[in-house]
C-alpha cells in the first residue's frame, strides 16, 4: 500500500510551462491517410467465388445487419450446396464484431483495412460486398478467417465400428451408431444453414431433426424425419447422404454426420412410439378408392405409405418372398440388418398397407386384372435384371451376376464357391458382392481370395469411399483402371479374368465409350467371375398390350414429372424409370403418391 | 400506497429555484441529468435523473446468443470497455466450466490495464475541463489515442474491441506489439510531469478541488462506493488483490490510497493508479513472451451452444470500481437473465445526490466527474 503523501507544491507559474508546447511538433498527425492495423475491422469483403450463400453470417449477426440477397446470374447447385445469394450489409446496423467472419463456413468473408465512408446518400450504407471492397480502392484484408477465432467445429465425432478382425467372417452390422454423448456433440456442430435440405432428393428436414437431437427431444426428431421419409432406419444406414456432400461445414472440415444422426434418432426411440408418430395425421375414414402398387422397393412402399395415410386402400404386390426390394435382396446385412428394414416396413404396414409377397404379376395376377380392380396402379419394380459385359467366356456357368448372388445370400441359399473370385465393377453393388463373398470364403476357408477390377481410377470410383477402404481392409484386392477382355477358360474351368488397361472411359461427347491399351494385359486368376456392371429393367410382366400402349424412351417407360405414364391410371416410379439410389426412389414415391392422390380426389369430385 | 421514491409536487419558496441540469452538459460522460434545487448558488437538494442512455442492455442480452453478447457488453461503458468483456466472459466461463488458457489470461490482464490507463486519462482530461482547464483535456485524449492505436493492432478495433470471448480471447497478439506498448508507456511516463504541472500542481486545481465533494470512509461504505472513490477515503480495497482473478496474484503492484475523500484525493488516487498500471504492464510485457499455448479453449458451435443451468457472478476492478456480471442460465442458448453491477450506479445516484447537497452550483460537474460516474452503467 502506498500512501500518496500530500505534497502541496502548487504554483500559479507551473501551468505556464505548457506554453513550451507552442514550439513543439504538433501531436495531431499530418492529414495524410493512415494505414490501418493488420487486423482492422473495416468494411466487409466477400470472395464471391468462395461464398456459397449459406446465410450463416446472417444467422450469427447480432444486429440483423446482414440480409441474404438473391443475385441473378450466380451459379446455383443445390446438390453441391451452392445457393445464388450473397450477404448484403447494412452499415446502419453493423457493429463490426466480425462474428460473421469467424463463423463463415467457407472463409469467404473478411473485413478490410479501410477506415472511412462518408456520404449523405443513405443508400450507400447498404452494400453487397464483393472482393473489391466498399469503394473498390483495393484495401487489403484486415480481420479475416483465422484458426484462433474460428467458431466452427470442423472435426466429426468418431464412429465406432466393428474391427476388421471380428467382421471378416460374419454379416454383423459394422457401424455401431452414436451413443447419446457423441450424437449430442455431433448435432451441435450443425449451423442450420439448410443446404442439406435442398440437396436431399426427398428434401428431408435435416436441420430440424438435428436441432431436435441437440435439444434432446428424440421423438421430435423422429417426427421431423417421418415428414419426408418412411424408410429412416434404412436411410440412416445406407443412404448415399447427398446432404453431407452439400453440408457447409464440409467446405473446410468434415461434414456433419447427418446420416448417422438420423440413425441415432431412430435407434433411440421405441418401435411403438415410432409407429404412433409416423401415423400422426393419418386419415382413418376410408376414401373408398383403391391403389395397386407393383413392387415393394422404396419407391413403391413410400407411395403406398403416403396413400394409405390419406385413407386410400393400398395393396402392394411383391414377387419375392419378402418385401423391401433391393434394400433386402441387394444390400448385404452387414450394412443394413434385415430387422431394421423390417421395422420400417412394419410401420408402413401399420398405416394399413397390405403387402402380398410371392405374387408375381403376369403369372399369379395379371396386369389387366390389377388395372380393372383398382382406381390407380403404380409400377415400381426397379432394375432386377443383371447385365453382362458380354466379353468372351461370360456364358460359362461359373460366371455369375452380382444381383443374383446377392439375392441368394439374402435367402440364405448355398453359393458354390469353386475358388478365388474376380469381381468386375467399381460401384457399390460390386463391393457388396465382393465383400459378401469374401465373408463366405473366410467362413469356409479361413482366408479371402477376392479380386475386384474397376474401370475407373481410384479417385473416380463410383462406390462410396468407405466401401473401398473397408473392402481393402477385409483383404479384397482392388485393381483400378482396367477393363475386362475375356474370361479365360481352360479345360472347361474358369482360370481367371484377362483385363486390359483403360485409357479413357468417356468419349468427347461424354458418352460411355471406353478406350483400352490392348498391349497392357493382366490375368487375374480366379475360379469364378462375378459381373457387377449394372442392371436393367425387366418389364415383361406388363404384357404385350400395355407395352405397346406405353410410350418409351431409351428402353425406359416415359413419365411426366409427377410419375404419370402415357396410359391412363398407370404411374411408374423408382429405379424402373429413374435412379439411382434409395432416397431418390423415396422422393419419386412421394411425387407419384401426390399425383395419384390428386387424381383420386378429382375422381371423387366428378 | 405510494412508491418508495414518490415525491409530492413541491412548490419551492420564493427565494429558492429549481434547475434542470443536463442531460447535455459537457461535464458529464454521456447523457445524464440532475434536478437541483438552489438557494442562491448553494444546492439545497439534488435528484439524479437518469434514463437518457437507457438501451435495455440487460434485456437485450436475454435475446442474444451467448457469443453475440460479446459484441454488446463493451458498449455499456465507452471509456472502459474491457472489464465489461472480461467480467461477462468470466461469468459465462464459471457457468460453463470453461478453462481459460494461461496465455489468454495474461493477454486479458494486459488489455484490462491498458483500458484502465485510457479511462483514467479520459477522466483527468474531463475533470480538468469541468473547472475550465481545457488543455488538459486535449492532452489526456491525445495520450489516450496512442493507447487506442495499441488496441487497434491487437483487436482490430479502437474503442469497442469485442475481443475477449468466453474461453479466452479472439486473436493472439500481433508480433512486435509489446515493444510498441513499451514505447507508449515510456511516452506516458515522460509526459506525466507535464500533467502534474498543468493539473496536479496547479493552484487553480487545488483551490477548486480540495475539499470539494468530500465523503468519509463510513459514508462511502454505506453508500456502496467502490474503486478509486473508496480508496480516496483511505480504504485500500481492490478486487485485483482482495478477490483476485486471472493472473493478478502473480503480479506485484500496490494499492494507492488517499485520506481526504475529496475531488482532489480521487484524482490523485487515479494518477497513482496509472503508475501502478504501468508497473503491472511492464511485468506483463516481460512475462508474456514466455507464456506459450492456446489463446482460447475450444468452444461449441455458437449457434448451438447451451450453457449449463445455474447462476454466476464475476466481478472485476474496473477504472470506476467493482464491475460485476450476474448471469443466470436456464440451460439454453441465451442467458435467462443478466444483471450488470455498474459501479457508477452508486456513484451517480445516491453518492452524487448526497455530495451535491450543500455544494455550489459551479462544482456540480466537477463532483460528478471526480466520481468518474459513467451514466451508461446506470442505464443498463
Amino acid at each position: 500500500m502506498v500512501n500518496i503523501s500530500p505534497k502541496y507544491k502548487g504554483s500559479f507559474l507551473r501551468p505556464l510551462k505548457a506554453l513550451s508546447h507552442l514550439f513543439r511538433e504538433p501531436v495531431t498527425l499530418p492529414m495524410e491517410p493512415r494505414p490501418a492495423a493488420e487486423n482492422y475491422r473495416g468494411f466487409h469483403l466477400n470472395e464471391w467465388a468462395e461464398c456459397i450463400g449459406c446465410g450463416t453470417c446472417q444467422e450469427i449477426c447480432d444486429n440483423a445487419a446482414i440480409r441474404m440477397v438473391n443475385v441473378p446470374g450466380l451459379p446455383s447447385d443445390p446438390a453441391k450446396g451452392i445457393k445464388p445469394r450473397r450477404p448484403a450489409i447494412d452499415y446502419g446496423r453493423c457493429c463490426w464484431c466480425a462474428l460473421c467472419v469467424d463463423i463463415c463456413p467457407t472463409g469467404s468473408l473478411a473485413l478490410s483495412r479501410e477506415y472511412i465512408h462518408v456520404s449523405r446518400d443513405m443508400d450507400t450504407y447498404f452494400i453487397l460486398p464483393d472482393e473489391k471492397g466498399m469503394h473498390g480502392l483495393g484495401f487489403e484484408k484486415g480481420w479475416a478467417k483465422n484458426p484462433d477465432s474460428d467458431l466452427l467445429d470442423l472435426d466429426r465425432q468418431p464412429m465406432e465400428e466393428l474391427p476388421v478382425e471380428s467382421r471378416g467372417d460374419n454379416f454383423d452390422e459394422i457401424v455401431k451408431g452414436f451413443d447419446d454423448q457423441t450424437a449430442l456433440i455431433e448435432a451441435s456442430r450443425c449451423i442450420q444453414c439448410g443446404m442439406c435440405h435442398e440437396a436431399c432428393p426427398a428434401n428431408m428436414h435435416a436441420p430440424e431433426y438435428i436441432r431436435a437431437i441437440w435439444d434432446g427431444d428424440k421423438e421430435r426428431a423422429v417426427r421431423e424425419i417421418y415428414r419426408t421419409n418412411p424408410f429412416p432406419q434404412v436411410c440412416g444406414r445406407v443412404c448415399t447422404h447427398r446432404c453431407e456432400t452439400a453440408c457447409s461445414i464440409g467446405r473446410r472440415g468434415d461434414p456433419v454426420a447427418i446420416r448417422w444422426l438420423k440413425r441415432y434418432a431412430m435407434d433411440s426411440v421405441e418401435a411403438d412410439r415410432i409407429r404412433d408418430i409416423a401415423g400422426e395425421g393419418r386419415v382413418t375414414e376410408p376414401t373408398g378408392r383403391s391403389v395397386a402398387v407393383v413392387g415393394s422397393g422404396p419407391a413403391g412402399l413410400t407411395a403406398a405409405f403416403d396413400l394409405a395415410k390419406r385413407g386410400h386402400a393400398v395393396t402392394v404386390y411383391e414377387s419375392k418372398p419378402q418385401a423391401g426390394g433391393m434394400m433386402r435382396y441387394g444390400i448385404p446385412e452387414y450394412r443394413l440388418p434385415y430387422d431394421r428394414l423390417d421395422a420400417d416396413i412394419a410401420v408402413i404396414e401399420a398405416m394399413g398397407v397390405e403387402i402380398r409377397c410371392g405374387q408375381a404379376i403376369g403369372s399369379d395376377v395379371s396386369m389387366a386384372e390389377l388395372r380393372e380392380k383398382n382406381d390407380a396402379v403404380l409400377v415400381a419394380t426397379g432394375l432386377g435384371q443383371a447385365r453382362s459385359t458380354r466379353v468372351p467366356g461370360t456364358d460359362h456357368p461359373n460366371v455369375a451376376s452380382a444381383i443374383v448372388l446377392l439375392d441368394k445370400v439374402t435367402r440364405g441359399e448355398e453359393i458354390d464357391l469353386p475358388g478365388p473370385v474376380v469381381v468386375i465393377g467399381g460401384g457399390n453393388v460390386a463391393f457388396d458382392i465382393a465383400r459378401s463373398l469374401a465373408r463366405l470364403q473366410k467362413r469356409r476357408d479361413g482366408a479371402v481370395a477376392v479380386t475386384l477390377v474397376a474401370l475407373e481410377e481410384r479417385d473416380a470410383m463410383l462406390a462410396d469411399e468407405e466401401e473401398v477402404i473397408e473392402a481393402q481392409e477385409e483383404g479384397i484386392a482392388v485393381f483400378n483402371g482396367r477393363g475386362p477382355r475375356q474370361v479365360v477358360i481352360e479345360d472347361g474351368a474358369v482360370r481367371g479374368l484377362e483385363t486390359v488397361k483403360c485409357l479413357s472411359i468417356f468419349d468427347a461427347e461424354g458418352r460411355f465409350h471406353p478406350m483400352y491399351d490392348e498391349q497392357d494385359v493382366v490375368l487375374h486368376e480366379g475360379a469364378m467371375v462375378v459381373e457387377a456392371i449394372g442392371q436393367a429393367a425387366d418389364t415383361g410382366y406388363l404384357g404385350d398390350e400395355l407395352t405397346e400402349a406405353l410410350e418409351w424412351q431409351r428402353g425406359r417407360i416415359q413419365i411426366a414429372a409427377d410419375g404419370r405414364t402415357s396410359v391412363d391410371g398407370l404411374w411408374a416410379a423408382g429405379d424402373l424409370v429413374q435412379g439411382p439410389d434409395v432416397i431418390s426412389a423415396i422422393a419419386a414415391g412421394h411425387r407419384v403418391a401426390d399425383s395419384i392422390h390428386a387424381q383420386l380426389g378429382a375422381m371423387a369430385r366428378a | 400506497m405510494r412508491p418508495q421514491n414518490y415525491r409530492p409536487v413541491a412548490h419551492p419558496p420564493s427565494h429558492e429555484y429549481e434547475l434542470y441540469f443536463g442531460p447535455n452538459h459537457p461535464g458529464i460522460e454521456g447523457n445524464y441529468a440532475i434536478r437541483v434545487r438552489l438557494k442562491g448558488d448553494v444546492i439545497q437538494e439534488a435528484i439524479a435523473d437518469g434514463g437518457y442512455l437507457h438501451r435495455g442492455f440487460e434485456k437485450i442480452m436475454e435475446s442474444r446468443l451467448w457469443i453475440q453478447n460479446v459484441a454488446l457488453v463493451p458498449r455499456i461503458c465507452v471509456p472502459d470497455p474491457v472489464p465489461m468483456e472480461d467480467s461477462y466472459a468470466r461469468s459465462v466461463e464459471a457457468l460453463g466450466g470453461l478453462e481459460v488458457p494461461e496465455r489468454a489470461q495474461w493477454i486479458r490482464v494486459l488489455m484490462l490495464e491498458v483500458s484502465r490507463i485510457c479511462a483514467h486519462l479520459f477522466t483527468f482530461g474531463g475533470n480538468a475541463a469541468t473547472i475550465g482547464l481545457y488543455t488538459n483535456m486535449f492532452w489526456g485524449v491525445s495520450m489516450r489515442d496512442l493507447f487506442l492505436d495499441i488496441f487497434e493492432e491487437i483487436t482490430g478495433a479502437r474503442i469497442y474491441h469485442m475481443y475477449i470471448t468466453p474461453g479466452g480471447v479472439r486473436r493472439d497478439l500481433p508480433p512486435g506489439i509489446l515493444d510498441k506498448l513499451s514505447a507508449v508507456i515510456d511516452e506516458l511516463e515522460r509526459r506525466a510531469p507535464e500533467f502534474d504541472d498543468l493539473f496536479f500542481d496547479s493552484t487553480v486545481v487545488m483551490n477548486r478541488a480540495a475539499g470539494c465533494g468530500t465523503m468519509t470512509q463510513e459514508q462511502a461504505l454505506s453508500w456502496g462506493v467502490t474503486g478509486p472513490n473508496l480508496r480516496a477515503c483511505g480504504l485500500p480495497f481492490d478486487l485485483r488483490r482482495d478477490d483476485p482473478y486471472l493472473v493478478y496474484p502473480e503480479l506485484d503492484f500496490d494499492i494507492p490510497t488517499e485520506t481526504a475523500g475529496d475531488a482532489l484525493a480521487r484524482m490523485r488516487v487515479r494518477k497513482a493508479e496509472v503508475q501502478q498500471s504501468i508497473r503491472i504492464l511492464r511485468q506483463v510485457i516481460a512475462r508474456l513472451p514466455s507464456v506459450k499455448g492456446p489463446i482460447r479453449c475450444p468452444l461449441p458451435n455458437p449457434l448451438a451452444w447451451n450453457v449449463p443451468a445455474g447462476e454466476a457472478y464475476a466481478r472485476a476492478e474496473s477504472s470506476k470500481g467493482e464491475l460485476g456480471f450476474f448471469v443466470v442460465s436456464n440451460g439454453g442458448d441465451k442467458p435467462w437473465r443478466v444483471h450488470v453491477r455498474g459501479p457508477s450506479q452508486m456513484h451517480a445516484v445516491q453518492v452524487l445526490e448526497n455530495l451535491l447537497t450543500g455544494a455550489r452550483i459551479e462544482d456540480i460537474a466537477q463532483i460528478m466527474f471526480s466520481l468518474d460516474a459513467c451514466p451508461p452503467e446506470v442505464d443498463r
